[in-house]
């Protein structure tokens, strides 16, 4: 293992929010307010071609007929949606020259353990790195040139690569697809992008670091993935924002497109500011995640979750190919008032689909946490398969553990497995650890740790570190 | 090693050891029988530092130190082991994994540097095989899936693994088969040195004629009602325990 146990101490000495800071760095901010003005400003601050400002038009429109969902188990003040700003960036604006950076940001990144330093990133991460809105610098881009993949922020994709932005955007999360998605198509600002060409492994784990730091203003960000034929990518991305009083919205969109053949493997670390332990604060965060796997590919999911006050959140996968496969494996943690209603939806529609469902919820403090999902065999899917495992640990008894499965099979050579099991850390697991020299706080890291491992084994190695050391810090104190 | 002396322990209020008093020391060997209710696994939870007992009167004083003043960490890092008559399960967290954090847990607290990875490994290979504990097993999650024969074994390994001054086998022998019973006897026995002692917990004398005694005490009522040498337990099988309780019908 790359850390030790002082490492560990090291970083939990400070067990408040650790990304806690704002960084004073002058931004281009608008006004707040919605309106069509707002999303011809946007997309004209980022001289967008006329089919983009169409699109973002489009979802506006859209937007305005919607409501906000209310179906799901977490409870907030309303958003007033005119009293935010659509746009922040940073105002010395990041060009590709690592020097010309603003020095704050590059202290920002090191408090977030972000190396862009090229010799030190030899661990093989690509990084694009989000600050509030505007895609600041993308390590790596060359040495991705050569083997023709496409790694920038989706603002450079739409200037430099428009052909593949507008073949794949909103083909998996069409603009009118829920009120969050379609407020995103509308005004998101910026995100990632991401093409593999047919039949290339890419070599090194690609990652989105993504930042809110400007108060008020919502992050709307869009990740684009398109996997051609028989390639393979692995993605990371991980998430942060400062604390502030204000609740800050998140509302973001990632596509994924397999085509066949092709394999996907998308990972999340989620730390957003949860709020503090009187449940002041935090982020809202309402992400539309959805993948579409064509003939034999594979999409797979991998998040843990461990930030924001409110978690609307549902990666899913359209199995449309023959033979394809959707994965999905989560770990969400609610702590103190934090709501998580998580899931995901495996959409069968090819014949021999396969579908994998690993969901680990841990429940401490007064928080609710629910698991929701959605497995659905169409007509045409023969022979397809589900298999679902649910599971809530609860830790004290003021915390909320909730599931929400759905099945719907119309094709009766349908296998579907669900298993779902409900536990809490006993006073006798503690105790036994206690009895062998183990702490309370040590015990219910390694309980904790080793209920969540089947997740955490499916995080590339340097992730699974870092969310481990997650877990405990957003564990601290749950057990008295 | 240990002295108890006048220890009084209630739960909700209900007083269960109504006056403890006991001395063990390095090398020997205590049996501790009793009938059901008597409070032998009260005496053994009490030792160990579980929350839910509060002890209203007396002492303990292990190696020198107030027992009861320490926490039941501490007291597991002093050395003091109980193998437990029901060995929790947790899921996901490999018996190695646990052991490791446990030994080195202990290494820390007596600022002792934390075990190497080669040390450790020849140690589980050492111990694993006095219990005759597959090491597949010790891969596996604590006691997940175990048979109960393989549970004990392994509250025997873990015992072995973290070489404890004092143990305390609190009704080991409860759901063994004659075979486990005689693996974990054996492992018992070769743990045995001059310089660490064990107090064993029992209903039954059949564990006595593996693990020998150098003296046995009989709990009656939350007090020690007799003491002797090993042949009280049998004196004890042969009679029953309602001699005891005809004895003590006063208590």
């Amino acid at each position: 293992m790359a850390y030790t146990e002082d490492d560990l101490k090291e970083e939990l000495k400070d067990k408040e929010y650790k990304y806690g800071f704002t960084s004073n760095i002058e931004s281009d901010k608008l006004p707040p307010g919605l309106n069509e003005e707002v999303v011809h400003l946007i997309s004209a601050k980022k001289n967008e071609p006329e089919w983009m400002l169409e699109y973002r038009l489009n979802a506006f429109r859209a937007w305005q007929k919607m409501v906000e969902p209310e179906w799901a188990h977490v409870r907030y003040p309303k958003i007033d949606f005119q009293a935010l700003s659509y746009y922040s960036a940073p105002k010395k604006k990041g060009d590709v020259k690592w020097e010309d950076i603003d020095p704050e940001m590059k202290a920002t990144m090191d408090k977030l353990g972000i190396s862009m330093d090229e010799q030190k990133a030899l661990s093989g991460v690509a990084v694009d790195f989000v600050f509030d809105s505007v895609s600041v610098k993308t390590s790596f881009q060359e040495k991705l040139k050569e083997l023709g993949i496409i790694f920038c922020s989706f603002s450079e994709a739409v200037q430099n690569h428009p052909e593949l932005v507008k073949k794949y955007i909103g083909t998996v999360v069409p603009t009118s697809d829920n009120f969050y998605a379609a407020l995103n198509s509308a005004v998101f600002s910026d995100g990632s992008f991401c093409y593999i060409p047919k039949g290339v492994r890419c070599p090194m784990e690609l990652s989105t670091y993504f930042r809110i730091n400007e108060a008020n203003t919502g992050q709307f960000e869009r990740t684009l993935v398109v996997a051609d034929e028989g390639s393979y990518v692995s993605y990371l991305e991980g998430c942060t924002a400062p604390s502030r009083d204000e609740n800050q919205l998140h509302a973001a969109i990632v596509e994924l497109i397999a085509l066949d053949n092709a394999e996907i493997k998308y990972s999340t670390v989620q730390n957003w500011f949860p709020g503090d332990k009187e449940g002041k604060g935090g982020v809202y965060n309402f992400v539309t995640k959805r993948g579409i796997c064509h003939k034999n590919a594979k999409i797979s999911w991998t998040q843990v979750e461990t930030g924001s006050a409110v978690t609307w959140k549902y990666p899913s996968c359209i199995l449309k190919g023959d033979n394809s496969i959707g994965e999905f494996y989560s770990v969400a943690v609610t702590n103190h008032y934090q709501q998580a209603d998580t899931g995901t939806k495996m959409i069968h529609l090819g014949k021999n689909t396969k579908s994998t469902i690993i969901s680990k919820g841990i429940s401490a403090g007064h928080s609710n946490n629910s698991y929701r999902g959605l497995v659905q065999i169409h007509k045409n899917a023969s022979n397809a398969r589900n298999f679902t495992q649910c599971d809530s640990l609860l830790m004290g008894d003021q915390c909320g553990a909730h599931t929400f499965p759905y099945i719907e099979a119309k094709n009766s050579t349908a296998k579907i497995e669900h298993e779902a099991t409900t536990s809490k850390i006993g006073e006798d697991q503690i105790f036994y650890c206690n009895q062998r020299g183990i702490d309370t706080e040590k015990a219910i890291n390694l309980i904790v740790n080793g209920y969540a491992k089947e997740v955490l084994n499916k995080l590339p190695m340097e992730f699974a570190v870092e969310a481990q050391k997650l877990l405990e810090i957003s564990l601290e104190g749950s057990v008295g | 090693m240990i002295k108890i002396n006048n220890l009084h322990a209630s739960i909700d209020g209900k007083e269960i050891l109504k006056g403890i008093n006991l001395e063990v020391k390095a090398g020997e060997v205590h049996a501790i029988m009793g009938p059901n209710g008597s409070g032998k696994s009260t005496l053994s939870s009490v030792l160990a530092g579980r929350e839910e007992f509060e002890v209203t009167e007396g002492s303990v004083e292990f190696d020198g130190k107030d027992l009861l003043d320490l926490s039941p960490e501490d007291r597991a890092r002093e050395g003091l082991f109980l193998a437990f008559q029901y060995p929790v399960e947790i899921p996901g967290v490999s018996n190695i994994n646990f052991l490791k954090t446990a030994i080195n847990e202990k290494r820390a607290y007596l600022n002792q540097e934390p075990v190497s990875a080669k040390e450790f490994l020849g140690m589980v290979k050492e111990k694993s095989a006095l219990v005759e504990l597959d090491s597949k097993l010790a891969n596996r999650s604590v006691n997940e899936g175990f048979s109960g024969g393989e549970k004990k074994r392994n509250e025997i390994f873990q015992m072995a693994m973290l070489s404890p001054k004092l143990s305390i086998l609190d009704e080991t022998d409860s759901g063994l088969d004659i075979d486990a019973l005689r693996i974990v006897a054996n492992g018992v026995n070769k743990l045995k040195s001059p310089n660490n002692a064990t107090i064993v917990i029992t209903h039954y004398q059949r564990l006595l004629d593996y693990i020998v005694p150098d003296f046995v005490h009989v709990l009656y009522n939350g007090k020690i009602v007799k003491s002797g040498g090993k042949e009280l337990a049998i004196e004890l099988e042969e009679k029953g325990y309602d001699w005891i309780k005809s004895e003590n019908v006063e208590l």
